[in-house]
């Protein structure tokens, strides 16, 4: 994937971003607005008391805690989990169908229309942030009124997951063909992005060597989540060195 | 085996003695059969009922759960392909090695295969919440140029499963061959035509039998080939994953023993409970109890190797989100079942069939049922305990079946026992030419 990406860069049409999301762990103050924010704007379903409390709600994002230290003298870390969009993605190599695979983009997709609910991919991502339709989607009113025209509903019995807000995306490089310009850095923000009020979280092309994300990356701070697997995330975490 | 092979010349024999004798308890059927037939079918029917509902309803109807996404469906699923190793086990190794006493028992082995292959190939339909597109796995032309994933475990397992579904058809099939020109000799009407026609021509004459006994031979070691890769691509599902204590080395020969070892334990009780109903005790001996007793222990013995090494090295590795798997195995219900499994798999089988005193038709019968029960209860504990436990703490959770898994559980043993109540009023269950093959004109 990578390598194609070079290649249409070189050829000098057309530059292949290659998303990434850097998180700073020390700025996350785990208010869970990415987590509103998230549900909102793809349309992911409530799931109402007793399925929640069987363990079957849907996040697309979720803030893990992490706790230090003994009671009263305790420290919190937040640390927002979501799809890693892995370049080694164990998801994708067991789908008998090939319902989620990675694109050019470095974007782990998964193909609602194809999946016919094996579940093999949501056991063995290692971050458990695939998710599946139990039953037919349903929102606690007033939430079934604001649904999001861009992106699908998601049928009983398939999986899903973060997509980098893969709508987002599209739409801001209709606007920048549509005003004659190249895609800047900055133009694509995921719903959780855009709405982290201590601005915990960057979106951008990791391949730009002068976007905002990339600099994160360079920074020395950066690591991933569960780096011994091997799987390669497009989420970076960065953290103060101890 | 050859105190063994002299003594099982049961005292039934005589061509037409046993010919007339094994076809004479496939005609009529008593109140007692006709009652097991129908409790038989009302369950089957209930868990049909069970899987429309979760079908119509969605797949939440189940107990399934994040992060849990494999229960009941994927354990009995590995544990009825487990089963189809019986027949593959004593008809295929002991034709190979010519070993005399598997006659009588041989045909019940090989339906066996055939039925678990049948319940437990369902259980990937019944496991996917889309089954209508379940042919999306198959590598079928069409004008997308869609395939199935081909690194997929999952299209590896299916592929295997039906190889091996075909395959022991096949070998059912064809010891049956003669006994089906002898049952169309003695039916009449419609019932003789559809056997004649299954016969397919088959006269006795020398060159069949020479032919008969080549492929007999050819399918025995290609059964045996495919069914050792069957159950080892079972056991990859679970080994190519990245989940604590399912990503390793022992998992295809590990499965493998287990299954063989539960088929024998399978094989046992039905052996056991046809020579009671159907009075077979001059075909059906002491003798062939206590052979297949003895492989039992072996197998006991080699899964007892296996179960150790492997919960030994995941303990002292220590690896954070393997340990924590681990005690969640040994501890609390999980531990229960866990020492469970442990005395009926190996403790259980030891004493009785181990200590010589104690070792009768029903301590093997009940050594078996209590392995059965072990070998699902490994199962379980392969399936769920990691599940519960991913390596990130924020997803740890649990899981319980639901009554849709229950009754779906209860329909496929009904359905095991349903099948072959309709087999022995159908074909014999002993074959009749191999046990007889003495008056074989050669």
């Amino acid at each position: 994937m990578a390598e194609e990406a070079t290649q249409q860069a070189e050829g000098g049409t057309e530059r292949t971003p290659q998303w990434a999301m850097a998180i700073d762990l020390d700025r996350c103050t785990g208010c869970e607005a990415c987590v509103v924010a998230c549900a909102s704007e793809n349309n992911v379903p409530t799931a109402g008391e007793d399925q929640a409390a069987m363990g079957r709600t849907k996040h697309w994002i979720r803030i893990d805690r992490y706790y230090e230290g003994e009671f009263p003298d305790i420290k919190v870390k937040y640390r927002p989990v979501m799809c890693q969009q892995c370049d080694e993605a164990p998801c994708e190599p067991v789908c008998p169908v090939n319902a989620t695979y990675q694109n050019a983009e470095g974007l782990n997709v998964q193909i609602y229309n194809r999946c016919i609910g094996t579940r093999y991919c949501a056991n063995n991502c290692p971050y458990t942030v695939r998710f599946f339709n139990w039953f037919a989607p349903e929102w606690a009113e007033p939430l079934n009124l604001q649904l999001n025209p861009d992106v699908s509903i998601r049928p009983s019995g398939v999986v899903e997951k973060c997509t980098f807000c893969a709508h987002k995306i599209k739409r801001a490089k209709l606007d920048a063909d549509a005003d004659g310009r190249e895609l800047a850095d900055g133009d694509v923000q995921p719903a959780c992005v855009q709405s982290c009020p201590a601005e915990a979280m960057v979106f951008g092309d990791m391949s730009d060597g002068d976007s905002k994300v990339a600099k994160l990356l360079g920074s020395g701070r950066s690591g991933q989540l569960l780096e011994s697997l091997g799987t390669k995330p497009r989420v970076f975490y960065l953290e103060k060195a101890d | 085996m050859n105190a063994a092979s002299t003594s099982a010349l049961a005292p039934v024999s005589g061509h037409a003695t046993v010919r007339a004798d094994l076809l004479g308890r496939m005609r009529g059927a008593s109140g007692p059969y006709l009652a097991s037939v129908a409790v038989c079918a009302t369950i089957v029917a209930w868990a049909l009922f069970a899987w429309g509902y979760q079908i119509v309803n969605g797949f939440g109807s189940t107990g399934v759960r994040r992060p849990v996404y494999w229960g009941f469906y994927i354990v009995n699923f590995v544990f009825w392909i487990g089963i189809s190793h019986a027949g593959t086990l004593i008809s295929a190794i002991l034709r190979l090695t010519g070993a005399e006493w598997r006659k009588p028992v041989t045909r019940a082995a090989e339906a066996i295969t055939v039925f678990c292959l049948m319940i437990g190939g369902l259980f990937p339909l019944i496991h996917i919440s889309r089954p209508w597109f379940f042919y999306w796995m198959l590598p079928y032309p069409n004008e997308r140029m869609l395939w199935p994933n081909f690194r997929s475990p999952l299209f590896w397992d299916l592929t295997a499963i039906l190889t091996y579904l075909a395959g022991s058809v096949i070998y059912l099939y064809l010891p049956l061959i003669p006994d089906l020109a002898e049952l169309a000799n003695h039916s009449k009407g419609a019932k003789g035509r559809i056997y004649r026609a299954l016969s397919l021509g088959w006269t006795g004459s020398d060159r069949q039998w020479q032919a008969l006994e080549r492929s007999m031979k050819l399918m025995a070691v290609v059964i045996l080939a495919i069914a050792v890769s069957v159950h080892s691509v079972v056991a990859y599902d679970f080994s190519m994953s990245v989940m604590p204590t399912w990503h390793n080395t022992i998992f295809a020969p590990y499965f493998v023993v287990g299954a063989i070892f539960s088929g024998i334990a399978a094989l046992v009780l039905v052996m056991a409970a046809l020579r009671k109903l159907m009075g077979l005790e001059g075909y059906l001996r002491e003798v062939h109890f206590v052979n297949l007793s003895k492989l039992l222990l072996l197998m006991s013995l080699i899964w007892g190797y296996f179960t150790f090494s492997e919960h030994l090295t995941t303990w002292y590795g220590n690896l954070p989100s393997e340990i924590r798997v681990f005690q969640f195995r040994e501890h609390g219900l999980y531990g229960m079942l866990f020492w469970t499994m442990v005395a009926c798999n190996f403790v259980v089988p030891f004493v009785l069939v181990g200590v010589s005193r104690l070792r009768s038709i029903p301590t093997i019968a009940v050594s078996s049922a209590a392995v059965l029960v072990g070998m699902w209860l490994e199962r379980f504990l392969i399936v769920i305990p990691p599940l519960s436990n991913p390596p990130l703490a924020a997803a740890w959770g649990s899981y319980a079946p639901s009554w849709i898994e229950l009754s779906i559980t209860a329909g496929t043993f009904a359905a095991m026992v349903l099948l072959y109540l309709l087999f022995v009023k159908a074909f014999p269950i002993i074959a009749i030419w191999e046990y007889n093959d003495g008056v074989r004109a050669r």
